[in-house]
């Protein structure tokens, strides 16, 4: 269950269009490495985690990354209302317009349509904790890219505080990984997988 | 009445402020559970958080349906802009 607030988890206030950066930025919305696939990841992996620290960690990060995405669509939205038909076709955004219009649609910077296939739930605590670390990486490198990009301080400084939170959540997953490995033997990490091989001493 | 309405805009800078420490700390606790510090910090921010959402929602519209007016003429969950719109939070 979930309730919704009202509000940004950190402002966005952008005063200039400029859909040509948008038409980038939109890949931290549904690109391979965005907030969509981010969330959607860690809130698939959370059912089967037998660790209750883990689980709380899936679920409170995958729910926060659903805040992220609200945050990129608002940074998208704002660079692209009130666009006239000369702007579409000047910046490029043409070809997202005559699909879209101006509205939000999950895609990459390169128009490639989101798909479950950017992550994994593997039902592996190891296995789906380096998925996740390494997504934390991956999104992070994207807001870097972003950023060398990106002119304008009044989207410089929402897509920082996001790029932030990226490793804030590798540093939580990296905490969880050792929580879950402490209930592993220790001289061999892979002797069973504690989310298929039911062995209540193993947990 | 009017002489204590609090600025919009600082109060809900300041709920943006409790409510990230409320987030922030949420996720360290998920893995250090135990940690008296923290647990003490949480439950602070957590009170002026809830505090601060009542504020809002008695000057300037709910930004929670837990503090959505009731009983009232009009549903005033749509009446505020939304978070992305002009004027939105």
């Amino acid at each position: 269950m979930w309730n919704y607030e009202k509000r940004l988890q950190h402002p966005v206030k952008i005063t200039q269009t400029n859909p040509k950066i948008a038409q980038v930025i939109i890949s931290q919305f549904g690109g391979p490495d965005g907030e969509l696939a981010a969330s959607m990841r860690y809130l698939s992996q959370r059912y089967t985690m037998p660790y209750k620290e883990v689980t709380g960690i899936l679920t409170d990060i995958g729910t926060e990354e659903l805040a992220h995405m609200e945050m990129v669509c608002a940074i998208v939205h704002q660079l692209t209302r009130n666009l006239t038909p000369e702007q579409l076709v000047e910046s490029g955004f043409d070809k997202y317009y005559v699909d879209h219009t101006l509205a939000l649609w999950p895609q990459s910077a390169g128009g490639a349509p989101w798909t479950a296939t950017y992550f994994q739930s593997k039902g592996d605590p190891i296995t789906d904790l380096h998925e996740n670390m390494a997504a934390e990486q991956k999104a992070r490198t994207t807001y870097d890219n972003i950023l060398r990009l990106v002119k304008d301080p009044e989207v410089c400084e929402p897509i920082r505080f996001l790029r932030e939170r990226e490793i804030v959540h590798y540093q939580r997953f990296g905490e969880s990984l050792r929580i879950v490995q402490d209930h592993l033997d220790s001289k061999n990490f892979y002797a069973i997988n504690p989310e298929f091989d039911l062995n209540p001493k193993c947990r | 009445m009017t002489e204590n309405k609090p600025n919009r805009h600082e109060l809900l800078e300041w709920i943006n402020v409790v409510s990230f420490a409320v987030d922030d700390v949420k996720l360290f606790l998920d893995t250090h559970p135990c940690n008296q510090e923290a647990l003490e910090y949480f439950d602070e921010f957590k009170k002026q958080r809830i505090h601060a959402l009542k504020e809002y929602a008695k000057y300037f519209g709910p930004l929670t349906l837990d503090t959505a007016c009731t009983p009232a003429e009009y549903w005033c969950w749509i009446n505020e802009p939304w978070p992305w719109q002009e004027g939105g939070c």
